[in-house]
């Protein structure tokens, strides 16, 4: 860091610098915009200098990896030690399907399974439920009881490998089958490795897959939490999601002021339900969005790092470092991707999977250029892995911890990114909280607005997007698309039939008569969950006792 | 093309909803099919539902509906929604909080926006709620947001209007709009889960003693209509308003209220549609100008139109 | 001046993804239209009730779920037996190029595909609706 005097240096020679160079450019060629900024209206000057960084702090700012605050990375040798985990959502059709990719996709060599239920999974209803229909299978396999999940972890070694899970609301349900499962491989539940995603707040905002009302989910999320603290130590019990958020429009400051909001709503719920903050926070885990402009992105993942660790021991007082640490997940976004000239999205998953890297993200998920036509194929699945991996063994970008650290502009964007963050956390604070912001439509209703300036942004020209308002192509519709099986619906209704007819019906009765008495009372649910998943009551005769109970949520929509 | 006057006898939900949009278009055949059809009305209670936006209006407007249904009545809903002055569009808003009346065959609900009309309701609020009695309706529930001057308009529609009110809106009570304890017949806090609401219905029911009408003391309710508590208190209170109104003659003279106004309103409409028929749009710009360069004044040029829209009434055949 | 267009925006099926459904309706109502707005995890039922209730001149269906080949057919169906098969009937969503001549055989007037300028769908309507003044 320069002293005093010679930042005032740098200042009159950038000064002069504009005077005389840049004013001599731009009166012959004018700049492309009369503004830059990013979409979080954060203005992007023409160049950093030291003046920027004036007043930087490097160890309190920054830090060292693994250590407080964390901006440079939550662990002390992170990808020299081991790259970050190639974890890619998959799954479709019914539970053999989604077996057989995911047995492809761990011998590619990604690192870590991530299961993509159906909606009438994530929404708690079995495959033949009225409801269903038509929707089975299609975006991700249908879990309807244990046997599903059986025969969806047959021959995959379940103490080898960690699973995430994009489940919310019916998190419970498919976490006790897992346990289940594994217990029948012989692996305890000590030993297990993996997340449930269990983020009902951003369901009410973002993603609409939710069941019940605010109250009643987050007794089940914290149950989950302290059920797992003693029983499933390895296991992730929630990961709180900006992914969804800024695919529903959201810029990226929104991003993490919500996500981190939500995460803030979460720990007061444990706390409130007596956990001690030590006990739970080292598993919290969260989910972000890899999106356009790169360095904005990176900076994104710095200053969520930054924000996190001082908000837990700060303003929650955890004393195990590990509970400062912001570990998280990443997806590319999906939004970004086109429908029009689709290998041109290989190049955008290249240009976002970078960003996570240099922004230090546990784990990724590329994805795969047929995105905005259809789930992947096998062949487009395979290029979104060989991204990751061309990215670290090739490209040089893993050898070294954070190393956009200390560019004038990234550090400047990671101080702006988390001041304005900050600000909306304050004021979602000052509505209550973020379920009392979700119930006010005060989140719902910031994402919407930037949703709609994105559009016409778009639509008007002034944000390009290559190959679909610009350099557009006469284009014939794709080929070899991946179809879902469409038989799925019918084949798993005849499964269910089956397996109502030659289970042990009293047992099932019983134990959802269990259910039912504890959701009304203050037990902690899970075991007995795992009691009536273990004599395959199914998910949504669980899901129903839970509905009877806790109710319904109705939607609130402010347009 | 359907028939509409069988459809609304034998009751068509299709045939109701095209008799409101044509009637909304102002169209000859609609209005003679009400003509028609007026013999029938008379038969719905009307329930206006007003106040602040964000208040649970449309969840208290759809648990009242829902339960009048189950004792079997007919109800008709209607929502209305300020249209953008700039655009002319309008989200219609309200029926999704509704969503589970949809499939309800005793609930009809109608979405409208206000097109240019100032005071809250559309323009055609009456004339639907109307076709709605004619239909059938036992009631007839017309939502609206109270700005402006809409409550008023509301009140001089329906025959119990409810003001519904919530904790926490930021709105001091002692700041709120002259008139509003009027108003209102039955009173809601709604949200009364919520910090607030106590106060906020001990401070209504000491403005209601203030200005109290010795003869009806309004109720003020507290309701939370997301969870479905307190909506059947509303829906007695309701009811005891209008037995007492009914009991009091005070309904009948509020309905002649209400005709009069309506047809003082139909009357002076008609006669803006002659003077804008009457007068061309180059009339119209050359009286601007005069009065503009100060050749003749606002006043002057207002007498001028209505001799010359006189001069051709006069020459027109009456019925 | 002839009335506002009347859209049913509705979202059917379990897919809860908004955002699209939501800028459309904006859309629309800057070109001038009145949007009813169903939310979402509407059954056919549901969104043909609202439909003729609200005597809609367009009923645009929001799908990401790839339900889109059960769902959208089912709702003109249900139009039509209801005496509202007059009814524009407009989809978009995640919906392959490939599934869009059978959707239109079963009376969707048209696919509105990823990447579709909101312009684009106004233009549609407003060229495919004719108000009798």
């Amino acid at each position: 860091m320069l002293d005093k005097d010679e930042i005032e240096k740098v200042g009159k020679a950038r000064e002069e610098w504009e005077e005389t160079s840049v004013k001599k450019t731009t009166s012959r060629f004018p700049e492309r915009k009369a503004e830059f900024a990013t979409d979080s209206g954060i203005e992007v000057k023409r160049t950093y200098t030291p003046e920027d960084q004036k007043d930087m702090d490097y160890l309190n700012d920054l830090g060292f990896p693994g250590k407080y605050p964390f901006t440079r990375g939550v662990q002390p040798t992170m990808y020299r030690g081991r790259f970050w985990t190639m974890r890619q959502y998959a799954g479709f059709g019914n539970a053999e399907e989604s077996n057989a990719r995911y047995k492809y996709l761990l011998s590619q060599g990604q690192t870590g399974l991530s299961i993509a239920f159906d909606l009438p999974t994530q929404i708690g209803y079995d495959s033949d439920h009225p409801l269903a229909e038509g929707e089975v299978g299609k975006v991700g396999v249908a879990i309807s009881s244990l046997a599903d999940m059986e025969v969806l972890f047959d021959g995959i070694p379940m103490d080898k490998v960690s699973t995430s899970m994009t489940i919310n609301a019916p998190a419970a349900v498919l976490l006790a089958m897992y346990i289940a499962v594994a217990e029948k491989q012989g692996v305890s539940m000590d030993k297990l490795d993996g997340t449930i995603q269990n983020d009902i707040l951003k369901e009410y905002v973002a993603r609409g897959t939710y069941i019940f009302p605010p109250t009643p989910s987050m007794r089940l999320i914290t149950d989950i939490f302290a059920f797992c603290s003693a029983n499933v130590p390895k296991w992730n019990t929630i990961s709180i999601s900006g992914y969804h958020i800024r695919e529903a429009g959201s810029t990226a400051v929104q991003e993490v002021a919500f996500t981190l909001a939500d995460g803030i709503a979460y720990v007061d719920a444990a706390m409130k339900a007596g956990l001690d903050v030590d006990e739970f926070a080292p598993r919290l885990s969260f989910f972000f969005n890899a999106n356009n402009n790169l360095f904005q992105e990176v900076a994104k993942f710095r200053a969520a790092r930054r924000l996190w660790a001082k908000i837990m021991r700060d303003r929650f007082h955890a004393k195990n470092p590990k509970s400062w640490q912001l570990r998280f997940h990443t997806q590319t976004g999906g939004s970004t991707l086109t429908a029009q000239q689709p290998d041109n999205n290989i190049v955008r998953v290249t240009l976002q999977a970078l960003e996570a890297v240099l922004g230090g993200t546990q784990s990724l998920h590329t994805n795969s250029r047929d995105e905005a036509l259809s789930l992947p194929t096998e062949d487009s699945v395979r290029i979104a892995l060989r991204t990751q991996q061309i990215i670290a063994y090739e490209s040089g970008a893993a050898d070294t911890i954070d190393p956009l650290a200390g560019s004038y502009y990234v550090e400047s964007l990671t101080d702006d990114i988390e001041r304005k963050a900050k600000e909306y956390i304050d004021k979602i604070d000052d509505l209550g909280g973020a379920p009392k912001a979700i119930e006010k439509g005060f989140i719902q209703k910031e994402i919407q607005d930037a949703a709609y300036e994105y559009q016409k942004a778009v639509e008007s020209g002034e944000i390009v997007v290559v190959g679909m308002n610009k350099f557009q192509i006469e284009e014939q519709p794709p080929k070899n698309l991946l179809r879902v099986d469409p038989s799925v619906g019918e084949k798993q209704k005849e499964r269910l039939a089956k397996l109502r007819s030659e289970r042990d019906n009293a047992a099932v009765k019983r134990t959802l008569a269990e259910v039912d008495r504890a959701a009304r009372g203050e037990d902690n649910l899970m075991p007995y969950i795992i009691d009536a998943v273990k004599v395959y009551a199914t998910l949504g005769e669980i899901c129903d006792v839970l509905r009877g109970v806790f109710g319904v949520y109705q939607e609130s929509v402010i347009l | 093309m359907m028939d509409i006057r069988k459809g609304m006898a034998e009751g068509d939900k299709v045939a109701l909803a095209k008799l409101i949009t044509m009637a909304e278009d102002g169209r000859r055949d609609a209005m003679d099919i009400i003509r028609d059809m007026y013999g029938k009305t008379g038969g719905a209670y009307l329930i206006g539902i007003t106040g602040p936006p964000g208040v649970g209006k449309s969840t208290l407007t759809a648990g009242l509906a829902r339960i009048y249904s189950s004792l079997g009545k007919k109800v008709g809903i209607i929502a209305c929604d300020p249209t953008s002055p700039y655009t002319g569009g309008a989200i219609l808003g309200d029926r999704i909080r509704m969503q589970q009346l949809f499939t309800d065959p005793n609930i009809f609900i109608r979405s409208m926006g206000s097109r240019g009309h100032l005071g809250g309701l559309s323009k055609s609020t009456r004339i639907a709620a109307r076709i709605m009695d004619i239909f059938g309706m036992d009631y007839i529930f017309i939502e609206t947001v109270g700005v402006g001057q809409s409550e008023v308009e509301i009140a001089g529609t329906a025959d119990t209007t409810v003001m519904v009110l919530a904790p926490g809106l930021g709105d001091d009570i002692q700041a709120m709009k002259a008139g509003i304890m009027e108003i209102g017949n039955v009173f809601v806090v709604n949200k009364c889960d919520r910090d607030g609401a106590e106060k906020t219905a001990r401070e209504i029911k000491a403005m209601l003693d203030f200005n109290g009408d010795a003869a009806w003391r309004p109720q003020v309710i507290l309701t939370a209509a997301q969870e479905n508590k307190g909506v059947d208190d509303v829906m007695d209170a309701i009811g005891r308003h209008m037995e007492y109104i009914k009991d009091s003659g005070v309904f009948i003279n509020k309905r002649k209220e209400h005709i009069r106004d309506e047809i003082m309103d139909l009357a002076a409409q008609s006669i803006m549609c002659d003077i804008m028929n009457g007068l061309s749009k180059e009339e119209l710009s050359n009286i601007v100008d005069k009065v503009a360069n100060g050749e003749t004044d606002p006043y002057t040029a207002s007498d001028r139109i209505l001799k010359t829209i006189r001069y051709h009434l006069n020459g027109r055949d009456f019925d | 001046m002839s009335r506002p267009i009347r859209v049913l925006v509705a979202k059917p099926g379990l897919d809860g993804h908004d955002r699209g459904a939501k800028v459309v309706a904006r859309a629309l109502r800057d070109a001038g239209m009145e949007v009813i707005y169903t939310g979402l995890r509407q059954t056919p039922e549901q969104i043909v009730e609202a439909a003729v209730q609200e005597d809609v001149d367009v009923v645009a269906l929001s799908i990401l779920s790839g339900a889109h080949n059960t769902l959208l057919p089912k709702i003109v169906q249900l139009l039509r037996e209801k005496g509202a098969g007059d009814k524009l009937v407009v989809g978009g969503g995640v919906i392959p190029a490939d599934d869009i001549p059978y959707l239109k055989s079963q009376g969707i007037a048209e696919i509105f595909t990823p990447g579709t300028p909101t312009s684009e769908s106004v233009e549609f309507i407003k060229s495919h609706v004719r108000i009798d003044a």
